[in-house]
């Protein structure tokens, strides 16, 4: 199981799960806990509503969608939930004898075991990845209490230079865009490199700090601004013409 | 004489004007401000975050820690800062209150705090500071089964008055005053029912009407400031 995710790229994977995330185009309301959404038979609660009776209820605040048969809130607001597949960013807080503790900015500690390791270690762990370091790594299992980690894919380890920035995880599929549509402009439009975090850290790295920033300024204009639609053509209008708003 | 008209010239079920507001605080979780007249109280809410020492972890659900705090300049006389007998009471109830609505079993082994503070005190500051709480971790995300409302009821010589100010409070014409903050879940459960003073059951009985009554125009006023929040942040 774990030779085949081998195979499969970081890039795949981040689209597949932007897909799951993607706002689709429908009419979203603002739902508040406690609150009937729909009512009837025919509907089926999905995440952050459950069943009362006839209606379904919103468990959260968030943005109901209601496009579907499947109900569910889109969350506004609200720490990072991790779930096994998700490509997230972490610092390293310390070492074991037989692996690393990350923070992944989640209300759990997480462990990258040495086995989740992309290759044969030897030696002192400290060598690999030290107390402070900033990996790229993948949600491998999530247990009771433990999230388990690997790096066992093509892309992911430790991020040696660049920037790192923070944004609200639940913006995340706004940043990356329709089968990472955004991303991709925004990769393009600056000559960086990125990777955006699950957990809503990213990562960007250019060969000039000017880029950096610019790719960053970019982001942060898109999580601003996360509530317009057509949001890509705003992004290529705001590339376009220098820093305008 | 009976208590025929009240000192600020409100009717008798009249709530003072009410404010609420989304996301004051922009380091916080969740954060809400919520005012009744001149009684001010914001609510911060951070987490849900690991629970440390390790032996206060709950397994099978999530801990909720309220605070609740008087800021000093919040009355007339300075008030000493930190926390004291009545701050530790109310943060408690103030717990106890919103532990009912939120979903703290999807959070098993982490701790949800809310700050409760109070930036200007005329009466009912615990029950602008749990509508400002719920609101706040509402904002914040967290797994909630509904919201909570809150409000004060008092009973001034023989009449039922609700949203006590200060001056009522201490009102001792006749039979006194007694103050009875309440809170109710929108679906009408109660969640705090506090009693200061002496009251006939028939009279309670009354009273709790008319706070069912008074929270839903509280529960009102939450709704339209979490429904407008769309275009913001």
């Amino acid at each position: 199981m774990i030779a085949k995710e081998e195979n499969k790229e970081v890039k795949e994977e981040i689209e597949e799960i932007e897909e799951n995330n993607e706002i689709k185009e429908a009419k979203r309301e603002i739902a508040i806990p406690g609150e009937a959404i729909v009512s009837g038979k025919e509907y089926l609660p999905g995440d952050g509503t459950r069943r009362e009776n006839e209606d379904i209820v919103a468990g959260r605040f968030g943005l109901a969608d209601t496009s579907g048969r499947l109900v569910r809130i889109i969350p506004l607001s609200g720490i990072y939930m991790p779930r096994a597949g998700n490509i997230i960013i972490g610092i390293v807080t310390d070492t074991t004898f037989n692996g690393w503790l990350v923070d992944i900015k989640a209300p759990y500690n997480a462990f990258l075991p040495v086995s989740e390791f992309s290759r044969y270690i030897k030696g002192d762990l400290t060598e690999y990845y030290d107390i402070g370091d900033m990996i790229a790594c993948k949600v491998f299992n999530v247990k009771h209490r433990s999230i388990d980690l690997t790096v066992k894919s093509r892309g992911l380890g430790k991020l040696e230079k660049g920037m790192i920035i923070y944004i609200n995880s639940n913006k995340v599929p706004r940043v990356i865009g329709r089968e990472g549509s955004m991303i991709k402009l925004i990769k393009d439009n600056t000559n960086c490199e990125i990777i955006v975090g699950q957990n809503g850290v990213v990562w960007i790295s250019g060969n000039k700090i000017e880029d950096e920033l610019k790719a960053k300024d970019a982001i942060m204009f898109v999580v601003n601004k996360s509530f317009i639609e057509g949001l890509t053509d705003k992004v290529k209008e705001w590339f376009d013409g220098g820093k305008e708003k | 004489m009976s208590y025929t008209k009240r000192v600020d010239g409100r009717k008798f079920d009249e709530t003072r004007e009410m404010e609420a507001k989304i996301g004051i605080i922009k380091n916080a979780g969740g954060s809400a401000l919520f005012k009744f007249g001149d009684t001010i109280a914001i609510a911060a809410v951070y987490g849900p975050k690991p629970l440390h020492p390790q032996h206060l972890q709950n397994p099978s659900k999530g801990v909720l820690r309220c605070n609740y705090d008087m800021l000093s300049f919040s009355v007339t006389e300075r008030k000493r800062p930190g926390p004291s007998r009545r701050s530790q009471e109310i943060s408690k109830v103030s717990e106890w209150a919103l532990s009912s609505i939120v979903d703290l079993d999807a959070y098993p082994n982490t701790v949800v705090d809310v700050h409760i503070m109070i930036l200007q005190a005329n009466a009912s500051t615990r029950c602008a500071g749990i509508n400002a709480a719920a609101l706040a971790l509402a904002s914040a995300g967290v797994s909630m089964k509904e919201l909570v409302s809150s409000v004060s009821i008092g009973k001034i010589d023989d009449k039922i008055v609700v949203d006590l100010i200060k001056e009522e409070e201490d009102c001792e014409e006749g039979e006194g005053a007694t103050d009875i903050p309440m809170a109710f879940t929108k679906s009408g459960k109660i969640c705090l029912l506090q009693l200061d003073g002496k009251i006939r059951p028939e009279e309670l009985k009354e009273a709790i009407k008319a706070g069912k009554k008074a929270c839903k125009e509280v529960y009102n006023v939450q709704k339209k400031a979490l429904k407008g929040v769309e275009g913001k942040d």
